[in-house]
């Protein structure tokens, strides 16, 4: 777990998740694998049980995590969302913005990169996941 | 004209320190040309054939005279003296270092510009009608939409690295000057018959490899819902586009497996969720950006003929200037495609020529169109003389518009890595061969479109004429279409057989030219006539 980058301050997971197909019938599981491709909402009716949701990032490039993990976050799923693959630096605000709280990289990420990212833009034009006032709202109070 | 607040310099101030850091770290070794390529790409940042090209982006086609001047300083300072309007309303420079890069978005910041979203797999740089708020037939104008959108789609997290890129269209009249269909979304303001605004929604279109003309999938959306309605079908893509194959993860192709029911029920059903979450920009936003686009204080009682005793002026007046929504006003349209020249390419001298213009006789507006010319929008009749005699001095008066002589064409492959063929040389072509001005005028209305390769930057399959440069065993060979259209009635050009060389080429355009004046009826367009006939009728005189 050294190698994972987390923005929660819950005890993290150690279960292994199991594949979406897996994790639909197997009751006791509480971690599932999401590869880019599979439908985020087929965890939907079985939420209540899930605690850490494990997003594939095969490529970078493959933006298919930003959409599962909003889907998740928006059906009231408030457990870890990990990121585990390609996730590259300049990723992470987006995928913070879309509820993703946990990074495992396949190359380690230089911290204060990720800090400055992160920290770089101080406001945001649309909702998302994160509860981030968007612009329009502060300029109309 | 939009004037941007604390917030939104705020933003573009960032993405410049985003960018400069991006670039740091790309330097420095931290990341490889794969990871960086994506990261230049979302900022307009191209590697050509010679050099770096960086596409700054022109929002729904807008300038005032401040950025123009802006624009042509750094042609001077960091390009070679000139610039390139672009098919996207937007602005290239093609002889750009990278490490200058960063430096030429802090200066564009300056006066409210950026290179955000100009390319890559994201939400691109909106276009809109260059006429928006100064043409006749508009219901209003489209650009605080555009506005609203070009925010709402800014740095979207979960919409920033999407299967391919994603244009949007906006415009609010039943003449079609931009090319609407052949967007990835395109948005008509319309109202029904409760009076009130909302936009007719048209999804799936794109040129490329794969054309499609975008289809209705909505009749009415309640204009304050738009950006659900934008985000619903964003999603539906992005979540099940393809993700194997670059040349099939355009929306269009999506549309086209799934069929245009089940794409329509699933952003529906997305649209209903999206409603939900209250993403939509309200209606004080709305007010708060549309005040920025309040008419200028037009004079009234202005005198409304315009003196034609110069003939020269005369047949620009007749060819470049249009109808204006106020009496006493004019559009006026500035030709970028001078005989011999490279279309939409200005030279720094020139963009501050039109700079000035705008100041002066125009309310600081000029706009650029997708035919890659420039627009005064706002022109008081009287004034126009006096307009026409300083772009004349500048080279900017050729009287052209929507005539033969005025080509669309992509940079092809004289700067371009994905080119297979040449594009310039053969827009020269035809415009010598036609240049004679009352051979033009007897053509009236005839639109040729020339891209260097499949991906259709120059709009060949929406020319009336189109012609598609490809690489045959080693050569440059260009194929003819004919029958497209890029307005209100669009269709789809059909290639009409072999194809030629260069010289070639331009010998089957006259001759399809010259079939056209046989066939005509009086008054009659070339893609009317086209259509009336058919293809086989050009087919016979093409190839004998």
């Amino acid at each position: 777990m050294a190698d994972v980058l987390r923005f929660r301050n819950d005890d993290p997971i150690e279960e292994p998740a199991v594949t979406l197909d897996a994790f639909v019938d197997q009751e006791d599981a509480s971690a599932v694998r999401i590869e880019a491709g599979e439908d985020p909402r087929r965890l939907i009716p079985v939420l209540d049980r899930v605690k850490l949701v494990e997003l594939g990032i095969p490529r970078f490039r493959d933006g298919r995590c930003f959409t599962a993990a909003r889907i998740l976050r928006e059906a009231g799923y408030e457990g870890e969302i990990r990121a585990e693959g390609d996730v590259l630096v300049d990723l992470i605000f987006f995928m913070r913005r879309c509820g993703i709280d946990s990074f495992a990289p396949q190359s380690p990420l230089n911290r204060a990169d990720v800090d400055a990212c992160l920290s770089r833009y101080e406001h945001v034009y649309q909702h998302a996941a994160d509860g981030a006032v968007p612009i329009w709202k502060l300029r109309h109070g | 004209m939009y004037k941007y607040d604390q917030y939104d310099q705020a933003m573009v101030d960032a993405r410049v320190e985003d960018f400069r850091d991006q670039v740091r770290r790309r330097i420095a070794g931290d990341m490889n040309d794969d990871q960086f390529k994506p990261l230049r790409l979302k900022n307009g940042l191209y590697l050509q054939l010679h050099a770096y090209m960086l596409r700054v982006a022109i929002p729904y086609g807008t300038l005032n005279s401040r950025q123009l001047r802006k624009l042509a300083e750094i042609a001077r300072k960091y390009d070679r003296g000139y610039g390139h309007f672009t098919t996207r309303q937007n602005l290239q420079y093609h002889w750009i270092k990278l490490e200058d890069a960063p430096d030429i978005l802090a200066e564009l910041a300056t006066v409210e510009m950026h290179a955000i979203q100009t390319s890559g797999e994201s939400i691109r740089n909106i276009s809109a009608d260059q006429y928006a708020g100064a043409a006749a037939d508009e219901i209003c104008d489209p650009r605080p939409w555009a506005e609203l959108l070009r925010q709402a789609t800014s740095f979207h997290p979960e919409f920033s690295y999407l299967p391919r890129k994603f244009k949007i269209c906006v415009i609010s009249s039943p003449a079609d000057r931009a090319a609407l269909r052949w967007h990835d979304c395109a948005l008509r303001i319309v109202r029904n018959e409760a009076g009130e605004e909302g936009f007719e929604v048209y999804a799936g279109g794109g040129m490329g490899r794969t054309p499609f003309i975008a289809y209705k999938i909505r009749d009415f959306c309640p204009a304050a819902q738009i950006f659900s309605y934008i985000q619903a079908i964003l999603r539906v893509w992005n979540l099940h586009a393809r993700r194997d194959n670059i040349h099939k993860q355009r929306m269009k192709i999506l549309v086209h497996d799934l069929g245009e029911e089940e794409f329509r029920r699933q952003v529906e059903e997305a649209f209903q969720h999206f409603l939900t979450l209250d993403t939509d920009f309200p209606q004080a936003e709305y007010d708060r950006i549309a005040a920025y686009f309040t008419p200028p204080p037009f004079e009234t009682g202005l005198p409304d003929d315009i003196d034609r005793s110069d003939p020269d002026f005369a047949l620009w007046v007749d060819q470049q200037v249009i109808a204006h929504k106020t009496p006493g006003y004019a559009i006026a349209n500035i030709s970028l495609k001078p005989i011999g020249g490279i279309g939409g390419d200005a030279t720094a001298e020139q963009m501050e020529v039109v700079a000035d213009l705008a100041e002066r006789y125009s309310f600081d507006d000029v706009r650029v169109t997708h035919a890659q010319n420039l627009v005064l929008p706002h022109v008081r009749k009287q004034d126009l003389y006096a307009v026409w005699q300083a772009l004349h001095e500048a080279g900017l008066a050729d009287a052209n518009l929507d005539l033969v002589t005025d080509v669309i064409a992509c940079p092809g492959l004289d700067y371009c890595t994905l080119a297979n063929a040449r594009s310039i040389p053969v827009a020269q072509k035809i415009q010598r061969r036609f240049a004679e001005m009352e051979r033009q005028l007897d053509l009236g209305e005839l639109k040729i479109k020339i891209s260097g390769c499949i991906n259709a930057c120059g709009h060949h399959h929406a020319g009336h004429i189109g012609i598609l440069g490809v690489d045959r065993k080693g050569t440059e060979n260009y194929q003819l279409l004919l029958g497209g259209s890029g307005a209100e009635d669009t269709t789809q050009a059909k290639i009409t057989g072999p194809g030629f060389d260069e010289d070639g080429v331009v010998d089957a355009v006259e001759r399809a030219i010259e079939r056209y004046r046989e066939l005509r009826d009086p008054g009659e367009r070339f893609i009317d006539t086209y259509r009336r006939v058919g293809l086989d009728a050009f087919k016979e005189a093409i190839y004998g």
